[in-house]
């Protein structure tokens, strides 16, 4: 073996003036580099480090990006207000691809290298799942806004919370009388085939039985499907409600399949806006929705009754009366699910005010105070409505909309009450170690 | 439903992957063929196909059927042009190594999806398909696009076996698949013609594309399930063997649509890759392969 370029000849890899200027120069230029951790500032005028597990690319990318906006108006609002304890509020983004695997790297990351307070944002239920264990092994308090049942299933962990959005169990419980009621009592279940879709097929047939109604046919459609059409000839013809609820790039395909299979004469739709979040519900071949239902946590259009709050929070998150980007009609934001962050971050803000919280050796602290809060009032804190915590399971209850399919837009027809969702509690954090 | 029109049903859906899949696959296994090389950035051209589709139709107003014919012309011409430059940039410079060009052509793969998600976005965004029929039959309705993409790419399949055997084009590129060098000596410019088969492959995986995003959506991660689907079809078929490649692709399309209607989409895939691992147990060229020489 030759060493024709002199890779390893030291002598020719001397180190000259130049050459040592210019590490110099590179190595001051990461220091001021943002993201660097500066160890020497004083803990109590440095910001509060909030690690946002960021649904950047992958299926959940849409959601990423309002997750985001909604992120940076609520900490502009919180920071212009004095911030935390008198200490500004950093936010620290890093993608996680839409990936369990890349979830619980990014949660190390955040521990390790970026050494912020807490993490937080996550969406996709299968993300959280796989973040969980490595934010419980660093003592990393870890709020996500993910609307499913594992934070309150208590089968992840101590350091886990919910404050933000209410869980699909309870969600589901609250809305179906409505649904038998008024949809129909033969119910076929279109879901998707992990996590989040779980709870929605676990929960659904008891809270339907309860009402004298039944699910009669459940299918499971992979998350990463392109196409629909096969699975249709699954349903039952007796099925009198569809009820489906789809996540990922392919779902306005799955509606049009839908819309091109039944025609006219379809059964009842009650769908989880998660089929259409960041998708106008006038784009071409969806005209076949008009008349059906949808869950919304918050309304994606303005309302007669929206609240002074809920009017400030849309001009501050930067959605016009459609529920649009504004100035740019097109971009429709995920309305339904992103409030949760805005409403996330002010139970951080009080929580952290409430353990007087000084740095990441008050994380313990930090979790003990957010599990004594019991109530959230509505105002612009929480501009979606009132809300109740559980303490024990780390998930927050709130108000649900049903949402009807009219004249190109969607027009709230129902709100269920807290009470309506509540459950008994299937465990206790409370009593796992810190 | 009743099995006659559910086993209809699952017949449509299957052809309808069928005939993107035989279109995707002829490229794939045309550039295999005639310069030995495995394109595993295949599945790139095909995704780039989609998104050059979505913003040309969106450029164009007026009637969708506009936005979509310039799609068909444009798209595939652009995507052509980029293969043919990253052909000159890359795969000539190795010397079209067969195992060099793997790793290259991996490489592209992620310059190229790289690329999309920064200047496409990582949203799926949909294409209006360029009439929206609705065929009602007495069980079900089913949309016309669909049947119409059946009819369009078994022309433009027609179209490619006549180019490859009625035109002189054709000969030149047989003639280099049979033996390299001895059309070299023939006065054959054989890199010329390298070049021209990589454009073509792109081509094709890029006008299938097209053909589906209006009935799917345009998204930078679309090319995986085309480019592994198009690689179990080659092995099927036989790589290089272009009759081999169409019948696969038929077979792998209605055994997918049937068995994933009437059964499992899980099982059609387990399906599939065992067919694959005993075509290469048993009949190591394929189905349609001659046994290298």
């Amino acid at each position: 073996m030759t060493d024709k370029n002199g890779f390893f000849d030291l002598s020719r890899t001397g180190l000259t003036r130049r050459t040592t200027l210019k590490g110099l120069a590179a190595g001051a230029g990461l220091a001021v580099a943002p993201g660097f951790v500066r160890y020497s500032q004083a803990q109590s005028s440095a910001p509060i480090k909030i690690g946002f597990q960021c649904h950047r690319t992958g299926i959940g990318a849409a959601y990423g990006r309002w997750y985001d906006r909604t992120t940076a108006a609520a900490v502009k609002a919180i920071n212009e207000a004095g911030g935390i304890n008198g200490r500004p509020v950093e936010v620290i983004i890093e993608d996680d691809g839409t990936d369990p695997g890349r979830g619980a790297e990014v949660v190390g990351k955040f521990a390790t290298q970026h050494k912020t307070d807490i993490v937080y944002g996550t969406l996709f239920s299968h993300v959280v799942i796989g973040s969980a264990p490595a934010a419980g092994e660093a003592k990393m308090p870890y709020f996500v806004v993910s609307e499913g049942h594992h934070v309150a299933s208590t089968k992840l962990n101590r350091y886990v919370f919910q404050p933000g959005i209410t869980d699909v169990k309870s969600q589901i419980q609250a809305m179906a009388p409505w649904i038998a009621a008024n949809a129909g009592k033969k119910v076929t279940q279109i879901f998707p085939d992990f996590a989040f879709g779980y709870d929605h097929r676990d929960y659904l047939p008891p809270a339907l039985k309860a009402q004298g109604a039944e699910v009669i046919a459940q299918i499971a459609i992979p998350p990463t499907e392109s196409s629909f059409t096969k699975y249709f000839p699954q349903i039952p013809a007796e099925t009198e409600v569809i009820y489906h609820v789809m996540v990922g790039p392919a779902v306005l395909t799955f509606v049009k399949e839908l819309g091109e299979f039944y025609g006219s004469s379809r059964p009842q739709l009650f769908g989880f806006i998660d089929s259409l979040e960041a998708t106008d519900i006038n784009s071409p071949g969806l005209e076949f929705l008009d008349g059906s239902h949808f869950w919304e946590g918050s309304p994606r259009y303005a309302q007669t009754d929206d609240s002074a709050a809920q009017k400030a929070y849309r001009a501050a998150v930067g959605i016009d009366d459609n529920g649009a980007a504004v100035g740019d009609p097109k971009d429709v934001s995920t309305a339904a699910h992103m409030f949760g962050c805005w409403e996330t971050l002010y139970v951080v803000k009080k929580a952290m005010e409430d353990a007087g919280y000084k740095g990441p050796e008050d994380r313990a602290k930090l979790v003990e105070a957010t599990e004594a809060l019991t109530e959230f009032a509505e105002g612009p804190e929480h501009p979606q409505g009132p809300k109740t915590f559980n303490g024990k399971i780390h998930q927050c209850f709130g108000i649900q909309n049903i949402s009807k399919v009219e004249g190109g837009r969607l027009n709230v027809v129902h709100k269920t009450k807290i009470e309506d969702g509540l459950y008994e509690p299937e465990g206790d954090y409370t009593t796992q170690p810190l | 439903m009743h099995f006659g029109p559910h086993l209809l049903l699952a017949a449509l859906e299957g052809l309808v992957t069928s005939a993107v899949l035989a279109l995707t696959a002829l490229g794939l296994s045309l550039v295999f063929g005639v310069m030995r090389v495995v394109n595993v950035a295949h599945g790139e051209f095909f995704m780039l196909g989609a998104v050059l589709a979505w913003a040309i139709s969106t450029a164009i107003s007026g009637h969708p059927a506009l936005g979509f014919l310039a799609a068909l012309v444009l798209a595939p011409l652009i995507v052509g042009l980029i293969a043919l430059v990253s052909e000159r940039l890359v795969l000539r410079r190795l010397n079209y190594n067969p195992e060099a060009t793997i790793v290259a052509t991996i490489g592209m793969l992620y310059i190229i999806q790289q690329l999309a998600l920064t200047f496409y976005g990582p949203e799926a965004r949909p294409v209006e398909p360029p009439f929206s029929y609705r065929i009602l039959l007495p069980w079900f309705g089913y949309s016309g696009y669909k049947l119409w993409i059946i009819a369009a790419s078994a022309l433009l399949l027609v179209a490619t076996w006549f180019v490859l055997t009625r035109t002189k084009i054709g000969l030149v590129m047989r003639a280099t698949q049979y033996d390299s060098e001895t059309a070299q000596a023939f006065g054959i410019p054989v890199d010329r013609v390298y070049a021209g088969v990589f454009a073509l492959g792109a081509m094709l995986a890029a006008v299938a594309a097209v053909l589906i995003v209006p009935i799917s959506q345009a998204h930078y991660l679309m090319g995986q399930d085309p480019l592994l689907l198009s690689f179990i079809v080659v092995i099927i078929g036989g790589l290089g063997s272009l009759r081999g490649t169409v019948v696969a692709a038929v077979l792998i399309g209605l055994s997918d649509g049937i068995i994933s209607v009437f059964f499992s989409p899980t099982l059609a895939k387990i399906i599939a890759t065992l067919l694959v691992a005993m075509v290469l147990v048993f009949r190591p060229q394929g189905l349609f392969g001659t046994a290298s020489r």
